[in-house]
């Protein structure tokens, strides 16, 4: 079966961004095709911009008090697990934008949620919709969790077809003492009443894809 | 589990009482009607362009070689987790696992826990323990979190809390926050995000399941849709995973085989929103080092034991997918508190006598009309009514038969005194006997049943059974074109023997030489159904002598439960008997639309050109796996086939089971019957004497104007 799997009918690999595109919509998660990192920032600037204000679980130790809100920012963006060269892309389309403060850690000091988690992703599986994550760090793990909403930039060199064509890299991951590999497929949901679906029980209300050509 | 149903053995009377309430329950009914329905087409789509068959086995073998080396896994999964820092502990019992846990609690000074759903830890009734304990515990995914305030156990494997509605919801949160609640689900679920974040903000401890023990590495993978898990490995300081020994699984690539099939069958999603996979204690801010405390504690409570049983090991295949009950006709008008005692459906009423004994197993166990449902849907491959009817024959094997079974199983035993019980109750019931359309019934039932039984009219023993008529209705033929033998069973022999004599006609026709071994007894399919297991042995053993092979091309019968049990039951059976003999039986047994259609191959008739609906009988379209044959008889008859709704869900026949569960398998006939109605047929066909007997007396006993048939009659009425 596995070796089945991994030799799909011919065609199905060059479309492997089709079939991660449609996978991933099909369980709600919205996915832009961009061509650059800066413009993945750029989108999830302006989604974060223009979402409803948060919407606290708790009292937040760190949340932005009466001072910043008059200042002006009153969003709160994380994005932990990104490199220096994108940590800062990402700050200055924060800053040209205006209003989002960002941050990289202390995430539990945010208890009661943050407007936006931004995360790279290690890879895509196309069978399924499926982004996987390395989040052995917390700040990562509380990133994706605590946000209202969640924006996941990935590769799509990183798209591989299916979780059983990728065993060796996913064994990759999960071979190190300490790690703590995600799969994320939507955003969190339940059909725990009535079996109607309600988006964001615990984590993110929503999921957002950008899926970066270069 | 949940207060009322106690720790005592609850008896036939109470359950019997308890299923009168669930049937009585509209918004239950609905609920589940809906669900049954939904669930199908979900599992389709979701497995739609795949071979489910194929990807189904391969769980079952993973499972099944996991199973056989578990003890292996254990030892390497021990060595590699030591390695990562987790610590590992070995519980026997039950009891020992809730200890230990508690004892984790104490050293660790944790006083408050978070929890994500673990049927392991409701196995093991957790919850109540480290409460017991004095520690405040917090079930957080949603269904879990809701019976847990309601103080009851989970209705479904997987959808905990499907047993509910939304005003019920809302009023339980109205009490919990002590605002009043709109019974609007999207914000219902939102009053749960906020009262379970502080909690797991501030737990001291997180309590998670395990969906696979991957001995490779020492990774644990759970599998949420909400991402609870996540926060509860997440925020608290320390991690305690409890999983059963049976989820061991030797790399990655068999948990990713697994987790292909797992959420398909349970709920038709491709995958959970979440799988998360943990190799040991993973970064922890608050804590002194950096990282979490993390402990694996692994349950056996009789799971090494059963791993070596030649028959029950295959219990170990389960992958906790909740689907046995999906598919079950009976869970769907019971609902899953009265089909299961902690874990629920199939397999739950199987489980039941391996981790919580006998006394809760013993009424459970007969609440099962052997309809393969579950069979023919089971993510783990395991033969589910094979294992509940071994339960029950193990149950009454431990507590001495009751006298109703034993008085059967004795009498199947002895054909000769068998028939003549039927001869002589034939005799008794004269007076009785009221002649109708449809054949004649008895105007009352016998003594021996309740009023409760007097669901569906019951047929009344034929004037001559079709042993005596044999005889006289078969014909020599010459240079037949196949030779066969007619296997009757006992319901067409002494009540229907019509339907035989009408495919007596068609053999003629057919050129098709006939013979009737009068030494043929009951098929035991009865007896297995009763939990008598040695008396069905006996029979099967009965037929073999009865039957000479060498002189048939085909050992044809008109019951499809007959068929089946004769070709898939009995040498199952008669394993350390007569394997040969037994597997050569079955060889040549076909069901009559297999023979008609299959072998013989049919001319199309000018028929009474009706609309037919056809009822598959359970033991055809999931025990014989035959589908086309009937159809293509039916048309052929000069009919028209129209589809019903659910046309292979069972009629609730299940032989003993309708006489010992009358009020269930009453809904679920009326609901056969309902869906034969809306299907605006004239006429409703079946394959199977007991189905016959269901449907026409209980379309007689409704009112309703359905005709039924066997399909022999409508392809040579007289
Ligand atoms: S055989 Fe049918 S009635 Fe029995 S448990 Fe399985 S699905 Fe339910
Ligand atoms: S017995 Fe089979 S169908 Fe039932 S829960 Fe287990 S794996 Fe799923």
């Amino acid at each position: 079966m596995t070796t089945a799997d991994a030799t799909k009918a011919p065609g199905t690999t060059t479309d492997l961004t089709g079939t991660f595109t449609e996978k991933a919509k099909l369980v709600s998660a919205e996915v832009y095709p961009v061509k650059t990192l800066e413009q993945a920032f750029a989108k999830a600037v302006e989604i974060c911009v223009n979402k409803a204000p948060l919407d606290p679980q708790m009292a937040s130790p760190a949340s932005p008090d009466a001072a910043q809100k008059s200042s002006g920012t009153d969003r709160i963006m994380a994005a932990p697990n990104l490199d220096e060269d994108a940590f800062s892309a990402l700050s200055a389309a924060c800053d040209a934008a205006g209003g989002i403060s960002l941050i990289r850690e202390n995430l539990r000091q945010y208890p009661g949620g943050i407007d936006m988690g931004v995360s790279l992703m290690d890879y895509g599986i196309a069978e399924t919709g499926t982004l996987v994550l390395d989040s052995r760090a917390e700040e990562t793990r509380l990133s994706t969790m605590l946000s209202e909403i969640h924006v996941a930039v990935l590769y799509t060199s990183k798209i591989r077809e299916s979780a059983l064509a990728m065993t060796e890299e996913l064994k990759g991951v999960v071979r190190d003492p300490g790690s703590y590999m995600a799969f994320i497929t939507g955003a969190s949901r339940t059909a725990d009443i009535e079996r109607v679906l309600a988006m964001g029980v615990h984590g993110p209300l929503e999921l957002h894809i950008m899926l970066v050509e270069e | 589990m949940s207060g009322e149903k106690g720790t005592k053995a609850e008896s036939l009377k109470a359950y019997k009482n308890r299923l009168d309430d669930a049937l009585g329950n509209e918004f239950l009914r609905k609920a589940m009607d809906n669900f049954a329905v939904a669930y199908r087409t979900s599992r389709e789509n979701a497995f739609s362009g795949m071979d489910t068959a194929e990807l189904i086995q391969t769980v079952a073998d993973v499972k099944a070689d996991a199973v056989i080396r578990n003890q292996e896994l254990l030892a390497a999964f021990k060595q590699k987790a030591k390695e990562n820092g987790i610590h590992v502990h070995l519980a026997e019992t039950a009891e020992d696992a809730n200890r230990i846990i508690a004892e984790i609690a104490k050293k660790t000074r944790c006083k408050s826990i978070v929890k994500s759903k673990s049927m392991t830890a409701e196995e093991t009734h957790l919850n109540r323990w480290l409460e017991n304990e004095g520690l405040e515990v917090t079930e957080t995914d949603l269904g879990e979190w809701i019976v847990q305030l309601r103080k009851e156990g989970p209705s479904h494997m997987v959808m905990p809390a499907i047993h509910l509605s939304r005003y019920q919801v809302a009023d339980l949160f109205s009490s919990v926050t002590g605002t009043e609640q709109d019974a609007e689900i999207q914000r219902l679920v939102k009053v749960a995000r906020k009262e379970l974040r502080e909690k797991f903000v501030t737990a001291d401890m997180g309590i998670t399941g395990a969906n696979y023990v991957i001995a490779e590495t020492g990774t644990i993978g759970i599998a949420t849709n909400e991402g609870n898990a996540r926060l509860v490995s997440t925020l608290p300081r320390v991690h305690v995973a409890l999983a059963g020994i049976d989820k061991l699984l030797p790399t990655i690539k068999e948990a990713l085989a697994v987790n292909k099939v797992l959420p398909k069958n349970a709920t038709g999603q491709a995958i959970t929103s979440y799988v998360t996979w943990i190799t040991g204690p993973s970064e922890c801010k608050t804590v002194e080092g950096g990282k979490r405390e993390m402990h694996l504690v692994f349950l056996d409570n009789g799971r090494s034991k059963i791993a070596k049983d030649p028959v029950f090991a295959q219990i170990l295949q389960c992958v906790r997918c909740g689907a046995c009950a999906n598919v079950c006709p009976v869970y769907r008008m019971v609902g899953g508190h009265q089909l299961g005692y902690i874990y629920i459906g199939a397999i739950g009423l199987i489980t039941t006598y391996f981790f919580h004994g006998r006394e809760h197993a013993k009424n459970l166990v007969q609440n099962c009309t052997n309809c393969g449902a579950c069979k023919s849907i089971c993510a783990g491959g395991i033969d589910l009514p094979g294992l509940i009817k071994d339960v029950h024959a193990k149950i009454q094997d431990e507590e001495g038969h009751p006298l109703q079974s034993l008085l059967l199983g004795k009498v199947l035993k002895n054909r000769k005194l068998f028939h003549t019980l039927l001869r002589t109750a034939k005799l008794a019931q004269g007076p009785m006997t009221e002649k109708t359309k449809e054949g004649p019934f008895l105007r009352h039932l016998p003594m021996i049943f309740s009023p409760e039984h007097n669901f569906r009219r019951l047929p009344a023993i034929a004037e001559k059974p079709f042993r005596d008529r044999f005889e006289g209705l078969n014909k020599k033929v010459h240079a037949p074109a196949y030779r066969i033998a007619l296997f009757s069973g006992c319901v067409q022999d002494f009540v229907y023997p019509e339907q035989l004599e009408a495919a007596m006609r068609g053999f003629q026709e057919a050129n098709v030489a006939v013979t009737f071994p009068m030494g043929q007894s009951c098929c035991g399919l009865p007896a297995v159904s009763m939990g008598e297991k040695s008396a069905a042995r006996d029979v099967a053993l009965q037929n073999l002598d009865a039957f000479e092979l060498k002189d048939v091309d085909y050992i044809v019968t008109l019951c499809a439960s007959c068929a089946s049990h004769l070709k898939h039951g009995a040498p199952k059976l008669l394993k350390n008997y007569a394997p040969d003999r037994a597997a050569a039986f079955a060889d040549k047994v076909l069901s009559y639309s297999q023979f008609m259609s299959g072998v013989v191959g049919l001319d199309k008739k000018t028929g009474a050109g009706k609309a037919i609906a056809f009822h598959s009988p359970c033991h055809l379209c999931r025990g014989l796996d035959e589908r086309e044959a009937p159809k293509d008889v039916i048309a052929k008859s000069g009919n028209t086939y129209v589809p019903t709704a659910e046309e292979e869900t069972c009629c609730g026949f299940g032989g003993s089971f309708s006489a010992n569960f009358p009020a269930v398998s009453n809904e679920i006939l009326t609901q056969k019957l309902d869906d034969v109605e809306k299907s605006g047929a004239e006429l409703l066909v079946t394959e199977c004497p007991g189905c016959v007997m269901q449907l026409r007396g209980g379309a007689m006993k409704q009112g309703r104007d359905i005709e039924v048939a066997h399909l022999a009659e409508i392809l040579y009425p007289q």
